[in-house]
């Protein structure tokens, strides 16, 4: 009989829901995508409704439904950490017990008030309800869908139950913690407060300090000092990469912030940055200095990770696993033979680990390796597709105009066209991606080579701030001819350099000009994926997990002699990248894309009716 | 009762007896709660709890 275990993640932030079926995925989600709320943490709903039905299954056909985390645990954290802390932290601690003691403790009541919605057969018949700890969550998700029979297994985070960061191994089906650090010692959240002091949003604003630290002086003297102080006054660093934080800098364990402003300002000698104030030179050393900090951190957890499970293959997970600078160093620096990330690192993957661990170590499944060192994300294309009758739906419903190919060449040829005409395309196929990245499937492309599309994409498409980043996808066979890269990186969780041969030189006051006026530099023939510490974000795109993708990037080789294009997340600042055909023709009309391809429907702009606003077009974002 | 048997649970395998006088006076305030509105969701900077 077929072993399903249906994983939920819920009520802290980036709420999921996936589905594994006699050892594989069936499908998995996040609800934000469904619910078009960024970082949506109610109950997913839709998303597990979603997984049932592409597996055809109700609750009862469940062996087990896994919950992320042990709420119990976690509270029982709080109260120690109040009471270690008391009288401090009242105001905290008020706001936190109503929540707990209204809703959380009753965790499993609230689960099955929730999961009765989804469910045809009374409660009796439900299968059995497990909670996996936070961070062996992290471990199954990171290991079990890994290529590896063996790996090393490191989750760093900003905090789960006690745990911010643990040490397993893996083997076979089996997954041992062997070490851990406990709260409130946690890179994850050493990394939260530099971007909450640097003005960015805690839980969604990490990705643009990271991207910022480019941008710092990394020979000036500030950058220097900072360095020093994060590691005298903020972290005791030990040689095994455990750390402890010095309390009195921090907030976030009593405090509504997470840290202390007073303190840090007169450390650091700059006050906390206004969210969406100019971003000065003393903020982007910052960036740079805690980006050091968190690679050097990382570089000896994943030591102490090989030396602990004497294992050379390393499997990641854990919010701070999304910082792919730091695992492109680690990649680099030898400690490990191979490394393999959990796509969906953050909190949301914790419902494919949880599913995981149910099977695997609750139910004692076994665990088959895919052949050929494939994953078994299946390129974590897990999420919904649609088809042409959807399509002709929304073609009716918007009166919108669309060209249909039944030779997917022929459209391939047209998009790569476009493209290397300077256009913008909305590319939209298949099943929607597992995980932060959009990886071709709900994609906005362009030119790399044209030197005006980073700024046009981040302010006419994207609107969101000048300075972010762009990434390539790149035809797997070609990424050695752009760039220095040791393994394939297919969920772009790898940064690597732009090769040397491709790199134009930098004038010689280059460290001193402008902000914007070094990122509108020319330093390489992709100047659009190329950052600026020539640095780029990779996705080397595989004809055997998206044939459709590597196809278009096969046609624009074939026109322009780059197998390669900016590839970015189809959505605007603060949106839920797209889900569905109509998520994605509004966010086209509502932009200045110019080409819109969904399926095998390509849609042009400028054939499009006049955009009129109904309910749902007139939705806006609140910013990231 | 399915709470109390999975706080019992806890307690005994973690042996942290001594949290639950603070869960039961927790409790009773909380009881003050049910009328009150709310989510599960804490406003929060950081999702610490």
């Amino acid at each position: 009989m077929a072993e399903a275990f249906l994983g939920i993640s819920a009520y802290y932030h980036d709420s999921a829901a996936a589905l594994v079926l006699d050892g594989r995925i069936v499908a998995a989600a996040q609800e934000e995508r469904f619910s078009r709320k960024k970082h949506d943490a109610s109950f997913p709903a839709q998303a597990a409704r979603y997984v049932l039905a592409e597996a055809g299954l109700d609750l009862q056909d469940l062996r087990a439904i896994a919950f992320y985390d042990k709420p119990f645990l976690k509270f029982e954290r709080l109260l120690e950490s109040y009471h270690a802390f008391a009288p401090r932290g009242l105001r905290s601690f008020l706001q936190s017990m109503p929540v707990w003691v209204k809703d959380k403790l009753f965790m499993r009541r609230m689960l099955k008030q929730e999961l009765t919605k989804l469910a045809a057969a009374p409660p009796e018949k439900w299968p059995r309800l497990l909670f996996p700890e936070h961070h062996l969550s992290h471990a199954a998700s990171a290991f079990y869908p890994s290529p590896f029979s063996e790996a090393a297994i490191l989750t760093v985070d900003g905090v789960g139950e006690w745990a911010t960061t643990t040490i397993a191994a893996g083997a076979g089906n089996k997954v041992s913690i062997l070490r851990d650090l406990s709260f409130p010692h946690s890179v994850g959240l050493l990394y939260s407060a530099f971007t909450y002091y640097c003005g960015f949003k805690v839980n969604s604003g990490e990705y643009k300090l990271m991207g910022l630290a480019p941008y710092g002086n990394s020979d000036g003297e500030r950058v220097k000092r900072f360095y020093r102080l994060i590691f005298d006054q903020l972290v005791d660093l030990r040689d095994d990469g455990s750390l402890l934080l010095n309390m009195e800098y921090f907030d976030f364990v009593t405090g509504l912030r997470m840290c202390k402003d007073a303190r840090w300002e007169s450390l650091f000698g700059i006050p906390r940055r206004a969210a969406e104030s100019e971003l000065t030179p003393a903020y982007m050393d910052m960036a740079l200095a805690i980006q050091q900090a968190v690679e050097e951190i990382v570089l000896r957890m994943a030591g102490s990770a090989v030396a602990v499970t004497g294992m050379r293959r390393l499997v990641m997970a854990g919010g701070v696993a999304l910082n792919c600078v730091a695992n492109g160093k680690l990649l680099r620096s030898g400690i490990v033979d191979e490394l393999w990330i959990q796509p969906a690192a953050g909190d949301a993957g914790g419902a494919l680990g949880a599913a995981y661990a149910a099977a695997h170590l609750w139910a004692d499944e076994d665990r088959s390796i895919p052949a050929e060192a494939a994953d078994a994300m299946q390129g974590s294309y897990l999420g919904p597709s649609f088809d042409a009758n959807d399509v002709a739906r929304l073609c009716r419903r918007y009166a919108a105009s669309c060209r249909h190919f039944e030779d997917f060449d022929a459209l391939t040829a047209s998009v790569a066209q476009e493209l290397a005409g300077g256009h913008i395309v909305g590319w939209f196929q298949g099943r929607m991606e597992w995980g932060p990245r959009a990886l071709g499937n709900r994609s906005i492309l362009g030119d790399a080579r044209r030197p005006e599309m980073q700024k046009r994409l981040n302010l006419k498409i994207k609107y969101r701030e000048g300075f972010r980043p762009f990434a390539p996808a790149v035809l797997a066979e070609d990424s050695g001819d752009f760039f220095d890269l040791a393994q394939p990186s297919p969920y772009m969780l790898l940064v690597a350099p732009v090769r040397e041969s491709r790199r134009r030189p930098l004038p010689e006051d280059y460290p001193e000009m402008e902000m914007y006026a070094r990122l509108y530099h020319q330093r390489s023939d992709i100047p659009a994926v190329t950052h600026i510490d020539y640095s780029a974000r990779i996705q080397t795109v595989h004809a055997e997990t998206n044939p459709r993708f590597h196809a278009l990037l096969t046609a624009f080789r074939e026109h322009s002699g780059y197998g390669l294009l900016v590839n970015t997340s189809f959505n605007v600042r603060g949106e839920p990248i797209v889900c569905t055909p109509e998520d994605a023709y509004r966010c086209f009309m509502t932009t200045e894309m110019d080409v819109l391809v969904i399926g095998n429907a390509l849609f042009y702009k400028n054939e499009q009716p006049a955009w009129q606003a109904d309910k749902r077009q007139n939705q806006t974002f609140e910013a990231d | 009762m399915e709470f109390w048997k999975d706080i019992w649970g806890f307690l005994t395998q973690r042996k942290k007896y001594w949290l639950l006088p603070a869960i039961l006076v927790l409790l009773v305030f909380g009881a003050l709660l049910v009328f009150s509105s709310g989510s599960a969701i804490a406003p929060f900077i950081y999702t610490l709890f």
